[in-house]
């Protein structure tokens, strides 16, 4: 069977998902994502923090789809080539659980793991400064700021993010990431 | 000069500057994916403004959410009004939040800490 990035979520539960999506996210799905999810967290009983804090990380996440997902493989099956990438957003018991799922060329791989090992290493202070480093001293690109993303992520959550890369060919890996906002 | 007048969506903030009175406004979402392309303008605005800023100016933050891109962008407002405020001008940030949204305190906290300005936390009670 060949590979397909749900293959990296065959943990999670998809069918009972908030959010569900694969495929190019452009500035309109990030729209139609934000909308139909503030529209559940509206309707259930959770406290404007929690919902604040579950928008915040849906935000970062479908922009770090949109900002930095490579380019997928020649030979997969994609409608289009560019910002292609799976979405899944969960009510657990715990908390609310959004994975992202993405292609990374070859040659950005250790330089990713390192930036996620570093942030899941560092307390929140260390986390807190780290932000407000790059934050100012950083110049701004069209793809945003180096990290600052995934920073924020960590800060919102208060967990370490999870990930795992799994290699498709001697040019491509899949990656996940999964962070967990916890209600309790 | 003229006044910048936006009105706000739901991915960009009303943003509301006004030489005339000095009171400088910036409300709702800044969650843009491009949001360079959104500030340059009011960055540029600021750096005429910073010519002749008024005695006082006062500059009221109600956001409810923004985005990392964003952030980076709003430093650069900070940035310009901090320029004023050494130039002998009274300036002052008004950074609103609204209650129990500690994520909000927190990125203000982080940007007075960044920036020599006079800042005042306001909380919104509901």
């Amino acid at each position: 069977m060949s590979f397909d990035l749900e293959n990296l979520v065959s943990d999670l539960d998809i069918r009972g998902a908030v959010l569900y999506f694969k495929g190019n996210v452009d500035s309109e799905i990030i729209n139609k994502a934000l909308d139909l999810v503030e529209g559940k967290l509206l309707a259930t009983r959770e406290t404007p923090r929690i919902r604040k804090k579950v928008y915040n990380v849906l935000v970062e996440s479908l922009q770090n789809l949109y900002h930095h997902a490579d380019l997928v493989p020649r030979g997969y099956h994609a409608s289009r080539p560019d910002r292609y990438g799976l979405v899944v957003m969960e009510k657990l018991g715990k908390g609310y659980r959004v994975t992202t799922c993405n292609f990374v060329s070859a040659v950005h791989v250790r330089e990713l793991e390192e930036k996620l090992t570093r942030i899941n290493r560092s307390s929140p202070d260390e986390i807190k400064e780290l932000y407000k480093e790059i934050l100012n001293h950083q110049e701004i690109t069209e793809k945003g700021l180096g990290g600052l993303g995934l920073l924020d992520i960590a800060r919102k959550t208060g967990h370490r993010i999870d990930f795992r890369f799994r290699k498709y060919d001697n040019n491509n890996t899949a990656f996940r990431l999964t962070a967990l906002v916890a209600t309790e | 000069m003229e006044p910048i007048i936006i009105e706000g969506t739901p991915k960009t903030p009303s943003v509301k500057f006004d030489a005339s009175e000095g009171i400088f406004e910036i409300k709702g979402r800044s969650i843009p994916e491009n949001s360079v392309e959104f500030y340059k303008p009011l960055n540029e605005w600021l750096d005429n403004y910073m010519q002749i800023p008024l005695d006082k100016t006062v500059v009221n933050i109600r956001l409810e959410y923004f985005n990392t891109s964003s952030s980076k962008c709003i430093l650069d407002v900070f940035k310009r009004l901090e320029a004023i405020h050494k130039s002998k001008h009274d300036v002052e940030i008004n950074w609103f939040y609204e209650e129990d949204d500690e994520d909000m305190l927190e990125a203000g906290e982080d940007y007075d800490s960044i920036i020599k300005v006079p800042f005042k936390m306001i909380e919104i009670v509901e």
